[in-house]
Order: structure tokens, then sequence, then C-alpha cells
């Protein structure tokens, strides 16, 4: 069987020859586009040594006899194999439909901003229904305490507050032991060592425990709530629920945000013990402030406002994370690749609403003088 | 009709001797810890016919399929594709092999960020280097091919039905132009009109195309209409191998049962029926 494929010009009589199959195409191709075409009124197509023919070698050879016939020639094919000539038919029938596909691909110059603004507005239109719905479905659950799903509520309470136990602690403590590291080297040279407990104890209590717990919660529960719902989505579980006439909501977002609630207030508390002891642990190694002065000066330093502040942050914070990453888990809508965006979305903003709600907090509380 | 529209084991990779089996099955066990899925299975699938894999669900068809592929290793025995040990596939990615068949996944395996166009594209992309307009034009053949509506291939997969989303995968299947070409299910869940017209596509390709056909199923009709040869599973073993009017006359109490049942026999009516009209 002859492996290669050719074509070529021999006295106005255009040869075939070999396998016209894929492999041999891309050569085939390149031999059609540099060879000298003849220029008689009637072309010879002389394909008898043809070996072998796919779909795409019959496309080749019938591209070759109509851009010939496009340029006002006469063709005529001769000795193909009836096989062959089966599939040639068969692509020849086909419709040419290059158009269409560009069509769809055309856009107008305005489009994109146009559309972009189209979804943004629609997209916040939904987040606006999607607060109501869950602020209904809340208020219908406070009012109606027998209608939260309390053993899922501890199921996620247990997921997304003891099982994040040893990352959160793991990372505040890292954090308590960085603070107090920067501190020691500035307070060392006024010799106010002392004043490494009210550096660490406020700064910890009040804003970093909080904040950096939220932030490990909303890459490890928002984005597993954003993909759960979302898989729940694909395959058509969440219909199913529907039908069943059970709510989505209720089902599915007031147990994640309600035990979300729970469980982030409790992980503070523990981040902030947590982050305070690696904090006192680099005091007395490097400021020589030993344990018993160091809770000591404790209790008058750090009055207990700045760990009920840093404390009342946290169920907002864990409502924010719950809620976009419910809300990121009911947009999904195609398939698998709709998941990853979403999925993303919900830490992207389940972050950034964690950090504009604290600063927000931060300039309120320091008008009140706080 | 027996196409040679080969060329070349180099690009394809195995043998391309045309007596020998396509796909050989030998002696093969596949155990999950306790469970045994098959035992000592065997069977060999020839050049040119449309053979099919019937039995009862979960008696380990799609898995013996994916054994086949070289998805997934059998607990002992061999495989052989095109002469080649499909542990070798399981293996390495990208054997050259891989560009001599086809797989209709059940459903569909079509990738959701592409459009119905790039999908079927994929691999001429990656395992040729042809043009973007010729590459454009065997899409469109392919797509045409399997009778969808060229204004579908702008489309991306979850805005297809899920008959079309079936056709689309058998065009990314074909685009290649395999010898050879493995069907999961491919009517199960199609209404009967699209069922029976994908049962005459894949026939019309057969013979166009000169494939072989493998294709797992339960569905009675498509077993009765297109396919030459039938291997049921069951318990773990195959039954029995044959045409379907042979398997049709067997002993076997559970080949029996799942052919000669009111369903199985109204296939077979069906099918005579439409054989007696096509030679008038």
């Amino acid at each position: 069987m002859e492996r290669q494929a050719t074509i070529s010009v021999e006295n106005n009589v255009v040869y075939c020859r070999g396998a016209w199959t894929l492999p041999n195409l891309p050569q085939l191709e390149r031999g059609g586009q540099t060879l000298r075409w003849p220029d008689a009124p009637t072309i010879l197509y002389n394909a008898a040594e043809v070996t072998a023919m796919d779909t795409g070698g019959a496309l080749l050879l019938r591209r070759c006899i109509t851009g010939l016939q496009y340029k006002g020639h006469q063709t005529s094919l001769q000795g193909l194999k009836p096989e062959f000539a089966q599939l040639l038919q068969r692509v020849q029938t086909q419709p040419t439909h290059g158009g269409g596909n560009a069509a769809a691909r055309k856009v107008k110059w305005a489009d994109s901003p146009l559309r972009v603004i189209h979804s943004r507005q629609t997209s916040a239109l939904r987040a606006l229904a999607f607060i109501g719905e869950s602020t209904l479905a809340f208020c219908r659950s406070i009012a109606q305490p027998r209608s939260i799903r309390w053993k899922s509520l501890m199921r996620f309470v247990e997921l997304d507050g003891v099982r994040a136990l040893p990352i959160t602690g793991l990372l505040t403590f890292l954090v308590g032991v960085v603070i107090a590291y920067q501190g020691a080297e500035q307070l060392r040279k006024f010799g106010t060592n002392i004043f490494i407990v009210d550096l660490v104890g406020i700064s910890l209590l009040r804003e970093i425990a909080p904040l950096i717990v939220a932030i490990l919660i909303a890459g490890r529960s928002g984005s597993a709530y954003a993909a759960q719902i979302g898989t729940m989505k694909v395959t058509e579980e969440l219909d199913a629920v529907r039908t069943l006439g059970i709510s989505p909501m209720n089902l599915l977002v007031v147990p994640r945000a309600l035990g979300l609630t729970i469980a982030l207030p409790l992980l503070t508390v523990y981040a902030d013990v947590v982050g305070v002891f690696g904090g006192m642990l680099i005091a007395l190694g490097e400021l020589n402030v030993s344990f018993v002065e160091f809770v000591a000066r404790f209790e008058e330093a750090v009055p207990v406002r700045h760990f009920l502040i840093g404390l009342g942050k946290a169920p907002f914070f864990a409502a924010l994370i719950a809620l976009v990453g419910c809300y990121q888990g009911f947009q999904i809508r195609g398939g698998v690749d709709d998941v990853g965006r979403h999925t993303t979305t919900s830490v992207v903003q389940g972050i950034f609403l964690v950090i504009v709600f604290d600063a927000i907090c931060s300039i309120l509380l320091n008008w009140w003088d706080l | 009709m027996e196409i040679s529209r080969r060329s070349g084991a180099e690009f394809r990779g195995g043998s391309d001797d045309i007596s020998a089996p396509v796909i050989d099955v030998s002696h093969v066990s596949t155990k999950y810890g306790q469970a045994v899925v098959h035992e000592d299975i065997s069977l060999s699938i020839h050049r040119g016919e449309i053979f099919a894999i019937a039995g009862g669900n979960g008696c380990g068809k799609t898995t013996l399929l994916r054994e086949i592929i070289g998805l997934i290793a059998p607990s002992s025995g061999t495989i052989r594709l095109f002469g080649i040990d499909s542990r070798q596939l399981v293996m390495s990615d990208g054997h050259p092999v891989h560009r001599r068949f086809g797989v209709m996944f059940q459903q569909g395996g079509l990738f959701s960020s592409l459009t119905l166009a790039e999908n079927v594209a994929v691999p001429l992309r990656e395992h040729t280097t042809l043009s973007e307009a010729l590459i454009h034009d065997i899409v469109a053949a392919k797509i045409a091919m399997v009778e969808l509506p060229p204004e579908s291939a702008a489309k991306y997969p979850n805005e297809l039905s899920g008959g079309m989303r079936r056709r689309a995968a058998l065009a990314r299947a074909l685009v290649m132009d395999p010898e050879l070409l493995f069907l999961d299910e491919p009517t199960a869940g199609l209404d009967p009109i699209i069922a029976s017209g994908f049962d005459e596509l894949v026939k019309s390709l057969k013979h166009l195309l000169g494939l072989t056909v493998v294709m797992v199923t339960h569905d009675l009709d498509s077993l009765w209409q297109i396919t030459d040869r039938v291997a049921v599973l069951g318990y773990g073993k195959v039954l029995g191998i044959g045409t379907m009017e042979e398997l049709f006359q067997s002993d076997d109490q559970y080949i029996r049962e799942y052919f000669q049942g009111d369903r199985g026999r109204d296939a077979r009516k069906q099918a005579g029926r439409r054989a007696a009209g096509r030679d008038a």
C-alpha cells in the first residue's frame, strides 16, 4: 500500500495518487497550494491511483475541484473507486456554511460594554433578590425555630468550625508571633517592653484575629458552599429539591448561614487565645516579659470592649461569607466550567466584602470614639 | 466492502493486519476488593462488524468497555486492541493507537468550555497540522454527517438537547476517521424516533467509513436492527455470543429471559418487518 499521497499536473490532467488520509493531508494541502494549475477550459482529474481516502481527503479533493470550477473551468473526475466516490458524494451534498459561524462571532463595536453593563445590572438585581429571599427565609426560620434543620446546622458547625480549629489556631498563633517580633524590635529601643501587651492584645483581639479567621473561612467554607450548591444545580438535585416541595433556602442556605454564624465567633475567641499566647511566648523570649506580668498588664491595658468589638464583627463576617458562597452556588448554570468560575468568585467576593465591612466598622467606631 | 483506508502504522500505532481481530479479550477478570465484576471473560471482535455488549444493569458492560479502551486495567487477563496490550494504554497517555479509535461516552463527555465546533475540532488540532480552513471544513462535514444543523456549531454543550449532545459526541469521535468506534449506551434516554434515527446513522456511517463499531447497549431495538453479533454478559461471565437470532434460540435461562420477554419479541418482530420492508 502506498504510504504517500501526491497531487500533480501532467498534460493538463490532474493526477491524484496514494493515500488521501489525515496523516498525509497537511502535505497534500501544501502541494495543492504550490501547484501550477493547468489553464484549459476543461480539466481532467485522474484519481485512479488513489489507494485510500477518508473524509478529510474527500473534502480536500472536493475543494480542489470546486476551486477550479469557481475559476470558470469545466472539470471531470475519472477513475475514482466507487467507495471513495460515495464518500466524495457525501461531502459534496453538504451545504457550505462557513458564514453561519462567523456571523455568530461578529459583534458590534458597542456590544461588549453594553453587555457588561447589562450583565452587571442583572447580576445586581439577582443579588438583591437573593438577599431578599434569604432574609425572608431567615426571618421565617427565627419565627418558627422548628423549621430550622438543626441536624444539618450542627453538621456545618462541625465542618466549618470544629474541623477548622487546627488551621485557624496555627495561623493566628503565627500571626501573634509575627506581631510580637515586629513590636519587640521597636519597643526595646525605647525600653518600654511591657507595652508589647498592649500591642499584641489590642491589635489581635480587635482586628487581626477576627479578620484572619474570616478570610480563612471565606476560602475554606465559602468556596465549599458555592461548589456544593453549584454541583447540586448541575446534577439537577436542586430541581429535585424544589419539586419535592422543599425550599432550597430552608434546606441549603439557612443551615449554612446560621451554622457559620455560630461557628465563626467561637473560632474567633479561640484564635484570640492562641494568637495572644503566641505573642506571650515572644514577649518572654525577646523582651523578658514573664507570663504573670503579661497577664497582669493584659487586664489593665486591654479593655474588654476591644474583645467585644472583634467578637461582634464575627457573625457579620460569617453571614457575608455564607451568603456570598450560597449566592454564587445558585448562579451556576452551565457545567463544570461554571462551577470553577463561581467558586473562585465566591472566595474573592467573600474576602472583599469582609475587608470592606471591617474598614467601615473601623471608621464608624473611630467616630464614636470606641 | 473492505476499504483499505489506512496508511502507516507509524502514525496510528498497532498492527495493520486485516485478518487479525481488532479487539481480543482473553480471560479477563475484574475485582474491586471483594466484589467480582468479571470472571474469565473472553471474546474477540472482527474488522467491519457491529458488535454489541448486552446485559442487565450493573453486569459490568461499561467496565468492560472502559477496560478495552484502556481507561482502567483489568485485575487479570489481557486485552489486545489492534494487537496492543491495553495495559500500555493505561500506563501511557497519548499512545498513537488512540488515533485509531473514537469513543462516544454515555454523557457525551463534551468539553463544556468549548463550542460544539471547537469540541469536534479538538482531535484535529491536537494530532494534525492541518490548515485552519481545512479543519473548519472537516468539522462542518462531520457535523453534517451526524445530521446536526449547521447553526448548532457555535453553541455550547449546555445549550444543546440530550440527543444533540449525543450526536455532537459522535461527531467528535468520528473526526479523525477512526477504524473503530465505541459507543456507550448510544440510545439510552432518547425518544424512539431519534433512537432509531441514531441506529440508522451508525449503520450508514459504518458503510460509508468502513467502521468497526463496538457498542454497549440494552436497547433491544438497536440490538435487533443494527448489530452483527452480540455478547451477553451476566453473573460476571459471557453467557452467549452470536447473532441475535442465535441468541434468541439460546437455552440459557438468563438469555431467554433477556430476549424472549414481551419487549424482546416485539423488537424482533419489528426488526423482521423492517427487513421485509427494505427488501420489498
